[in-house]
């Protein structure tokens, strides 16, 4: 197993390298150089302020140049600082980065716990109303536009019933409320982004799960099961659920990247400080240093969630240790 | 099953006995046919302004009512629908090709080639593809042009895996090896007989991929990021939509529905498509 582990954390040094490769390749594909966002909106900037800039950001020196510096001060966790407020990115993301994750975590968790008995019955009871009805929804699932959703739910549980907070991550002077009604406050502010981010995913995931369970229920072991006379509810919930889950433990992995991506569209919409919200303020202000911060930091979060998830598949199914090691 | 039909033919009959797909390919036929006919059903230019009509309701005149300056939204809808039939076909088009180009490489020759396609594939991946959508917008200006762009460069991954993998299993049977001892050239190889015996997975994926790349440029849209005003999107009436959401939801309602309603096509085009074509893949 730790040998496992290490070889999987040593891949991970080329794939980081890659990851900065292409950001830094994204960024300076630009027809013009990132100074022009600063001084664009200054006419009266003039040649030499311009100079000046490029020296302080280094933009007058060979490309890998440039792009070994940048590199280094990368691993010093240095990200420069952004060109609308002066703060340091570095600063900047991990202000935002926590709500970010909790968001993220806690649609994980919904995805987890709703998807899988929706993947569950629908595969032991194939063809049947409930079965049906969902596949009907996950094709909904898949089609919604997610920040059209969050518009629809806005206008029904913000606007007219009146019921949920639409905007920020708590209520103003929540900080003076006794804790319990705080809890509550942060809560019902986060029901309808956590909502909408695990929205495509469960989708997604309940289907993964019906058809893994679909494939395992076929198999030789299960009719062992069935013939050796145990009850329907120990076939299904000790023999295959164990062997269904394995699979789709990998597949959750995968949408990590899927679920960071959609927090920009959820995070604006709901005026949530996150780091979505930062990425897309950052794109529209052309704030380069922070889009490229964001987009490191964003690959690097997949790439820890895929190991994450290797690894949970790892302890979960032996056969994978014995093979990587043998 | 009688012997002497043709797979084409067993394929249209398979996909013309599932509901479902044939459903998708109705609503994507409309569509279709409502971008092309545009200036002709439309009411109202998409463009007029009408300062005596502002933010009405839907009523007899405007069916969906009108937006902050008078526009009519059923005309702005349907001319939105040519934007959202443009995004997809082309965005996915880039994509495929460029996917096929490299899974096709990757696949033909093994090796190191491979393993150097495949590791840039792996770390493309660990990108949440709509953050690196947005930096290549913040680099580049946002226009209908660079969107599909932009959509197609950033999603292609998906179809280099497929094309590999088909190309690794298609390569080591008879017939490309008979070709090979016949001394058909490596491209003649690739394009005459690994490739078409290799589309049935990219047509399912190109298909699946056309919702997703209407779904993004709606976003981007939505967020000024994608088509620019004045040229109506679903994605840009949205943008409106939410601006006035206490009280015009006619803005937000119908452009929303409109592509829900498409990416749903082409979501059940594909899983029609895949049974059709691949039936051991049913109900996956």
């Amino acid at each position: 197993m730790l040998y496992y582990l290490a070889k999987r954390i040593f891949m991970i040094l080329p794939m980081l390298l890659g990851i900065t490769i292409i950001t830094f390749i994204v960024i300076h594909l630009a027809p013009g150089s990132p100074t022009d966002a600063i001084t664009e909106l200054n006419p009266r900037a003039s040649a030499q302020a311009r100079e000046n800039l490029k020296r302080i950001y280094g933009l007058d020196k060979p490309l890998h140049i440039q792009y070994i510096d940048w590199v280094r001060r990368l691993t010093i966790m240095d990200l420069g600082n952004s060109f609308t407020d002066g703060r340091p990115v570095l600063k900047k993301i991990l202000e935002s980065l926590p709500i970010t994750i909790l968001i993220n975590a806690l649609s994980l968790g919904l995805i987890i716990i709703v998807a899988v008995p929706i993947g569950i019955i629908s595969a032991t009871r194939q063809y049947s109303l409930f079965d049906k009805t969902t596949t009907v929804l996950v094709f909904v699932g898949f089609a919604m536009p997610t920040f059209w959703l969050a518009l629809l739910l806005i206008i029904f549980f913000g606007v007219y019933l009146g019921w949920l907070p639409i905007s920020g991550i708590q209520s103003m002077h929540a900080e003076q409320l006794p804790f319990w009604e705080l809890f509550w406050d942060r809560a019902s502010h986060l029901i309808l982004p956590v909502f909408v981010s695990s929205f495509g995913g469960l989708a997604a995931y309940s289907r993964y799960m019906r058809s893994s369970m679909l494939e395992v229920i076929r198999q030789d072991y299960i009719r062992t099961a069935r013939a050796k006379g145990l009850p329907e509810n120990s076939v299904i919930y000790k023999h295959a659920l164990r062997n269904a889950l394995m699979s789709t433990i990998t597949i959750l992995g995968l949408a990590i990247p899927g679920l960071i991506g959609g927090s920009a569209i959820f995070e604006q919409i709901f005026a949530i400080p996150g780091m979505g919200k930062l990425f897309l303020d950052a794109t529209w202000a052309r704030d380069y240093p922070v889009v490229m911060g964001i987009l490191v930091m964003g690959a690097f979060l997949t790439l820890l969630g895929n190991l994450v998830a290797d690894m949970s598949y790892a302890v979960v199914d032996p056969r994978i240790r014995v093979e990587e090691t043998g | 099953m009688r012997s002497s039909e043709s797979y084409s033919h067993i394929v249209f009959r398979r996909f013309r006995r599932n509901k479902l797909a044939v459903t998708g390919t109705i609503i994507i036929l409309l569509l279709f046919g409502i971008a092309l006919s545009a200036p002709l059903i439309s009411r109202y230019d998409p463009a007029r302004i009408d300062v005596d009509n502002i933010l009405a309701p839907p009523n007899v005149q405007h069916w969906m009512g009108t937006d902050e300056t008078g526009r009519d939204v059923m005309s702005r809808m349907i001319y939105g629908a040519r934007i959202s039939m443009l995004v997809g076909f082309v965005a996915v088009g880039i994509a495929t090709l460029i996917g096929i180009f490299f899974g096709a490489i990757a696949g033909y020759y093994g090796g190191r080639v491979d393993a150097v396609i495949m590791r840039f594939v792996d770390i493309m991946l660990c990108f949440p593809t709509f953050f690196l959508i947005l930096a290549v917008i913040a680099v580049l200006e946002p226009s209908l042009w660079n969107i599909m762009f932009i959509i197609g460069i950033t999603g292609w991954m998906g179809v280099a895996r497929l094309v590999r993998a088909e190309f690794l299993a298609l390569k080591e049977q008879e017939f490309v090896q008979a070709a090979h001892a016949f001394g058909a050239s490596d491209l003649r190889i690739i394009f005459r007989h690994l490739l078409p015996n290799a589309m049935a997975p990219v047509l399912i994926s190109a298909t699946f991929g056309i919702a997703g790349a209407i779904l993004t440029e709606s976003a981007l849209s939505f967020f000024g990021l994608g088509v620019q005003p004045p040229t109506p999107s679903w994605g840009n009436i949205l943008s409106s939509g939410y601006k006035y959401i206490d009280f015009a939801h006619w803005l937000s309602i119908f452009p929303g529905l409109g592509i829900l309603i498409t990416a749903l096509g082409y979501n059940l085009l594909g899983e029609g498509l895949r049974d059709a074509l691949d039936p051991r893949l049913k109900g996956s």
